[in-house]
């Protein structure tokens, strides 16, 4: 099973674009409402000097003797200086028709009612701000109306326009690279939360099951919540499956005595052969039962042990020393000989009940299969690297089955008439799977089978 | 017929050129090159350094010289602007008027101060002022005026002196005259009464400097006001007779200007003889002008003379200048 989560984007590259992309728009609106706004500024500014100007204009203009007399007053153009020298046009009207100034310069419609009119245009090819009023003169027999259009180049006002557009552009970037440095440091905060609940839980033993109590943002609250409860179950169901296990070898290995015991009490009482050889084959088949569940057990309870991987340092050759001095009864029974041989020590950090369990299983194996007033050796050597060896002079493995055998109730070809669950060279491999080594089945060139555990 | 023909067409350049010029000059005739045609107002003689400068830096442009007066130059500008190429003139408002009209070539990236040129078209290149010229024989014994109060009182002292032997611009006709009057007037109400003095002196009027400074010398009038400075210091160098003064109270100071014509033909040609004119400064080893030329480093200048602004155009205004002229004439001409 692979641990590796599936993948699907990336929170920290999420955050950074909204983030950046947020800054970017907010930048861009910044520019563009700075450059409005200062355009409209602008635009007013000019507009209330034209106005101005008008208005001189038109308090200069006067009836004399029933003749309409505008004194333009010297200010009037000149206050329409500007920096880049714009240009300036005018007309005088009066009720409408041209009295002075340029002939090309419109008056512009709402003018004539008294009101002020802005308007931008374009005269002889320049684009101009124009403005236009009027004012009624009372004469002494009639009415007339004055009216005054201006109009004055832009060049100014767009140069002033791209000044501050080039500033509120600079007032953008630097606000997005503030905003974008930000995001980052933003980003990189927030995700270093989520990095230390990540190695404080990575950091834990594994059989540590206890809920996580590190002071936590709020919003990680509810995942170290879901995150306890989760771990909380996960202790509840694996003591529930321990006891289980101790349970089930209890229920199951006693009866199972009993009735051997029964068995093999009735064997000695029967004299007739052929009760006999039913009672023998009875009290086989319940030592294969036996011995079945026990590897079944074994196989749970190493599974189990192999997921909570607990070392200690051990000598390796005392654990196997004890182990082979515990088979040796049995395998003089089936008049074999055990040997113990290689290194006189060797210190390893590992699970001792799993270890010895699993050359159990690789001895009993080869007791199975070795022929009668054999030797089955057992090798325990520290270099390169630490190694228990297991060998007989039996049948050796098929060669075509020596990739499979190891898969759990897989049991060779020859193994017919052999009492077998098929589980023992898996349990070997599940224990050395747990501390990080392997199996390896060879068949020795003199013949014989031979099971490497390296650790 | 052919002959009659060919006459016909050998006539009918010469029928294109019927203007009458007061001057007219081809520098460097026989340059292969462009020829720049540049109208001005300024005499052939005060000018004819700035072009020879020009055309030896430029041998292969040759340069056709035309004198007129400034109201004069403004008319056939405006009638004929492509028969220009360059425009020069001290009537410092009837340029700007051109240049505000469209018709100025916009020059960039001259360096010039922004107050000697307008509108990167209309470029100022000298600084004269108007100047009051006496002849002395007038003076004997008398104090000389300084400014123009001294002056209305030595003519309301001795009119006999003076009756008919004093003389200024016929603003009517001459550009230049228009802007020193209208200037005068924005500056003191001095003016208006210095004209009505002279008005009751039967003054005579003049189109232009050099006529006013011909009379001034043979002694047929004693007093010119509102003379050009530059053209009066080059009589007053043959005349011992004449006296420049530079009127104490305030000082109208003119800046002579050119612009080159939109619709010219030779605008590279055209461009190099304005930056050729403001490079020129006074004092540098090759003024051979004898007009004194804007220093742009100096900014004195800037104070002194007219403004090259928009209000130039004020007192063109039909209104305003109908208006100026009625009173200028009801105070001058007093019959």
């Amino acid at each position: 099973m692979s641990l590796d989560p599936n993948i699907s984007g990336s929170l920290r590259n999420r955050l950074v674009l909204t983030l950046i992309g947020g800054a970017a728009i907010l930048a861009l609106l910044l520019f563009f409402a700075v450059r409005n706004y200062a355009a409209q500024v602008a635009q007013q500014g000019q507009d209330s000097i034209l106005e101005a100007s008008v208005s001189s204009i038109l308090d200069a203009a006067a009836l004399r003797d029933g003749e309409l007399q505008v004194d333009i007053p010297y200010a009037a153009f000149s206050m329409l200086t500007t920096p880049a020298d714009d240009r300036v046009f005018y007309a005088i009207f009066q009720d409408g028709e041209l009295l002075s100034g340029y002939e090309d310069m419109p008056i512009l419609p709402g003018a004539a009612d008294g009101r002020w009119s802005f308007q931008s245009g374009e005269v002889r090819g320049e684009n101009i701000r124009q403005v236009s009023a009027s004012r009624t003169l009372a004469g002494l027999k009639k009415q007339t109306e004055i009216e005054v259009a201006l109009g004055q180049t832009q060049d100014a006002l767009s140069e002033t326009l791209d000044q501050i557009s080039r500033n509120a552009a600079l007032l953008g970037l630097v606000f997005f690279a503030l905003a974008a440095a930000l995001s980052f440091w933003a980003t990189s905060a927030t995700i270093g939360q989520l990095n230390r609940l990540t190695t404080s839980v990575t950091r834990r033993g594994p059989q540590d099951l206890s809920p996580f109590r590190k002071p936590v943002p709020r919003e990680m609250a509810p995942l170290v919540r879901s995150l306890n409860s989760l771990m909380g179950r996960l202790d509840q169901s694996l003591s529930q499956s321990e006891d289980f296990i101790a349970e089930a070898a209890h229920r199951v290995r006693t009866p199972l005595a009993t009735v051997r015991s029964y068995a093999d009490a009735t064997l000695h009482r029967v004299e007739k052969e052929e009760n006999r050889e039913a009672l023998r084959s009875m009290v086989r088949a319940i030592d294969e039962s036996s011995r079945a569940a026990g590897q079944l057990l074994d196989h749970a309870m190493i599974t189990f042990r192999a997921d909570h991987l607990v070392r200690e340092d051990i000598d390796l050759v005392a654990l196997i020393r004890e182990l082979v001095q515990r088979l040796t009864p049995i395998a003089e029974m089936k008049d074999l000989m055990l040997s113990l041989v290689g290194d006189p020590s060797v210190p390893y950090s590992g699970d001792p009940i799993l270890i010895q369990n699993a050359v159990r299983n690789m001895i009993d194996n080869a007791l199975k299969y070795a022929p009668a007033d054999s030797v089955v050796v057992i090798e325990v050597v520290a270099n390169p690297c630490v190694q228990i060896k297991v060998s007989d002079q039996g049948p050796g493995f098929p060669p075509d089955e020596i990739d499979t055998l190891t898969r759990r109730f897989e049991r060779g070809q020859n193994a017919a008439g052999t009492i077998g669950s098929g589980l023992g060279l898996t349990i070997a491999q599940d224990v050395a799977t747990a501390h990080g080594g392997s199996l390896v089945l060879t068949n020795q060139p003199g013949g014989g089978a031979c099971v490497i555990l390296s650790l | 017929m052919r002959y009659l023909i060919a006459i016909v067409l050998c006539l009918l350049p010469c029928v294109g050129v019927a203007q009458d010029w007061e001057e007219q000059k081809i520098f460097n005739e026989g340059a292969v090159g462009t020829r720049l045609r540049i109208i001005s107002s300024t005499d052939t003689a005060l000018f004819a350094p700035l072009i020879e400068g020009f055309v030896a830096k430029y041998p292969s442009i040759s340069v056709e010289y035309m004198v007129t007066g400034t109201a004069d130059l403004d008319r056939l500008v405006r009638a004929a602007p492509e028969t220009f190429d360059i425009v020069v003139s001290s009537a410092m408002d009837l340029q700007l008027k051109l240049a505000n009209d469209g018709f100025a070539l916009t020059i960039n990236d001259i360096a010039h101060p922004h107050w000697a040129q307008w509108h990167e078209s209309l470029f100022a290149f000298t600084s004269e002022p108007a100047t009051i010229v006496i002849n002395r024989t007038a003076f004997d014994g008398e104090l000389i005026p300084q400014t123009r109060q001294d002056l209305i009182e030595t003519l309301r002292t001795r009119p006999e002196d003076f009756r008919g032997r004093v003389g200024t611009y016929d603003v009517r006709q001459s550009g230049l005259g228009y802007l020193f009057a209208t200037q005068d007037a924005r500056a003191s109400e001095t003016y208006w009464r210095l004209m009505e003095v002279m008005g009751g002196l039967d003054v005579r009027l003049y189109c232009c400097s050099g006529d006013m400074l011909t009379d001034l010398a043979d002694g047929t009038i004693a007093v010119a006001y509102n003379v050009l400075g530059s053209y009066a210091a080059v009589r007053a160098e043959g005349a011992a007779a004449l006296e420049i003064i530079l009127p104490s109270d305030f000082q109208t100071t003119m800046m002579r200007s050119a612009m080159v014509m939109k619709g010219t033909l030779e605008p590279e040609a055209a461009e190099a003889f304005i930056r050729h004119l403001i490079a020129e400064k006074p004092g540098s080893p090759n003024d051979g002008s004898a007009l004194p030329l804007l220093n742009s480093e100096d900014t004195t200048h800037e104070r002194e003379t007219i403004t090259l602004d928009p209000a130039l155009l004020t007192f063109l205004d039909t209104l305003k200048r109908k208006k100026f002229l009625s009173e200028w004439e009801n105070a001058v001409i007093q019959h």
